[in-house]
């Protein structure tokens, strides 16, 4: 019984490495899985694309969050630098102005699985 | 890495008019920019006109949608000329959200000479006017004005990609991930429905719409392409809601060489007719395919673009560069073009089958200067003046360009760069 096991497996083996040799696009998802063991077998199911269908623009907490931070914008010359937010805590107590933009809480990596 | 300093500038959508004489193109700051072609000029007659800013106007602005408290962006998606009618020129402009038509005139005459009316606009007091006169029109410098005609809001649950004017110059169409709207030039409060395949559980969805276009001279023809690789042809006289299609295309995979990546990068960014409308192209993420209309199970072409990145997709799926949408354009389907990384764009020619990939930077061309053909090297061994695919620059995508109608003109959009090249004339 054991023996047989192992026989499948060698074939198996056999395969994915033929795989590699002759489809490039075969290799580098064996790449992506060594990198991510835990990544979803298929792409393109219905968690990804329920994602991308809402996932655009930045989510506030509500619109008076939304006019504080383009009133800010506004002010401001240059484009605002995302690291300078992050410098300010430990100085002083920080206010809800002083902390970073609240990320939107349904992005999760797509290879998180 | 190169980063765009003004993120707000980098152009989203680029498009010729139908004379070619106008150039329109959008930005991720919600304005529209509108080049014109001058004339040749009489000393210098071997050298086509340039194009000069016309008009320039704010098209979007960022809005919240308090019901989902997400932020709008005013980024233009595509814009899409109307034939012109009489002496002003309409064009239809998108965000994710919102389609506006907007009126561009120009104005190079002025009245002078009102009764009731001093010339800086004060009322003149009716019993010191003795005699009546004739106001005249007197030319003045040349204004440009651009104003909202018809804005059409509210139809759009998921975010519009395209937009695409119909042949009967009355109808368009709108699409967003999960839905089609058509929509009268004349009615903003209206829209019918015709293509809906939001699936009853949200769980079930596999695909999204990803690209549509109404097919040039049959004005109840349509396509729309998916995000697994498939178009479908649709006909408004069969049915009211074309959930069913009429014709299927999808090109027959081989089940033996699937892989993680093989759904993402069959997905369909692009869909163009051709001018006969009997072929149409599409651009997925490595190729451009020619389609018969007449032929669903297969494309009758399809051009590799940059199958060098084939061996590439772990680290393009890790950096997200592999959900690009690239667009591709065709000049009277005789040639095809499209955008590359590394602000490399490829043409092709349908009928030597030759292929070229060109550069659109500003140190590798000077302005009149011939544009040099460039290259990639794959193979282990690099020759002079080839670049390897390890030191291409992912960030420099050309995702937008577009071709003069008549002439052999292109635009090609690189990041917040706009190029125009053209052909020398003998």
């Amino acid at each position: 019984m054991s023996e047989e096991v192992e026989g499948t497996r060698t074939l198996n083996e056999q395969q994915e490495m033929e795989d590699k040799v002759i489809s490039p696009e075969k290799a580098e998802e064996a790449k992506l899985k060594a990198r991510y063991p835990n990544l979803a077998p298929k792409h393109g199911g219905s968690d990804f694309l329920r994602k991308r269908l809402q996932q655009k623009g930045q989510k506030y907490f509500d619109s008076g969050d939304y006019n504080m931070a383009k009133a800010k914008m506004k002010n401001k010359q240059l484009p605002s630098a995302p690291t300078e937010k992050t410098e300010i805590t430990g100085d002083h107590i920080p206010t809800p102005q002083d902390l970073p933009q609240r990320k939107t809480s349904i992005v999760t990596s797509k290879l998180a699985g | 890495s190169d980063f765009c300093l003004f993120p707000a500038d980098i152009i989203s959508t680029v498009e010729f008019n139908y004379s070619g004489e106008l150039l329109a193109t959008g930005d991720k700051g919600g304005r529209v920019v509108i080049f014109q072609h001058e004339q040749e000029s009489k000393n210098r007659p071997h050298l086509r006109g340039e194009y000069n800013v016309y008009s320039t106007f704010q098209s979007h602005e960022p809005e919240f949608d308090y019901l989902k408290s997400l932020e709008i962006e005013e980024k233009i998606n595509k814009i899409r000329w109307l034939p012109q009618q009489n002496a002003a020129h309409f064009l239809l402009s998108t965000n994710d959200k919102t389609i506006k038509l907007w009126k561009i005139s120009e104005r190079d005459k002025r009245a002078e000479g009102y009764n009731l009316k001093d010339e800086d606009g004060r009322l003149r007091d009716p019993f010191r006017i003795t005699s009546l006169r004739v106001p005249v029109l007197m030319p003045m410098d040349l204004m440009v004005e651009a104003s909202p005609r018809r804005i059409f809001a509210n139809a759009h649950t998921y975010h519009i990609n395209s937009i695409s004017v119909n042949s009967d110059h009355e109808t368009y169409l709108s699409a967003d991930d999960l839905r089609i709207n058509l929509w009268h030039l004349e009615i903003t409060d209206r829209s019918f429905n015709i293509v809906d395949i939001k699936p009853a559980n949200m769980e079930e969805l596999t695909e999204v719409i990803t690209a549509a276009e109404c097919h040039p001279h049959q004005c109840n023809v349509f396509v729309y392409s998916s995000s697994k690789g498939t178009i479908r042809l649709c006909d408004m006289r069969a049915a009211a809601l074309c959930d069913r299609h009429s014709k299927f295309f999808e090109e027959p995979e081989d089940p033996s060489s699937r892989s993680f990546f093989s759904e993402i990068i069959s997905s369909i960014s692009d869909v163009k007719f051709s001018h006969s409308g009997r072929y149409m192209m599409t651009r997925d993420y490595l190729s451009v395919k020619v389609w018969d209309l007449n032929m669903e199970n297969r494309p009758v072409e399809t051009y590799q673009v940059h199958e060098y990145l084939r061996s590439k997709l772990c680290s393009l799926y890790e950096n997200d560069c592999i959900f690009d949408k690239f667009e591709c354009y065709s000049y009277w389907f005789f040639a095809i073009m499209t955008g590359s990384y590394n602000n490399f764009f490829r043409m092709f020619d349908r009928n030597t089958r030759r292929d070229i990939t060109l550069e659109a930077s500003r140190e590798s061309s000077k302005p009149r200067a011939t544009l040099k053909p460039r290259k990639v090297s794959t193979g282990g061994k690099r020759k002079k003046d080839e670049i390897s695919v390890d030191s291409l620059d992912f960030n420099k995508k050309i995702l937008h360009t577009a071709w003069h109608p008549k002439d052999n003109v292109i635009a090609v959009a690189a990041t917040n760069n706009l190029y125009i090249f053209q052909d020398k004339i003998n």
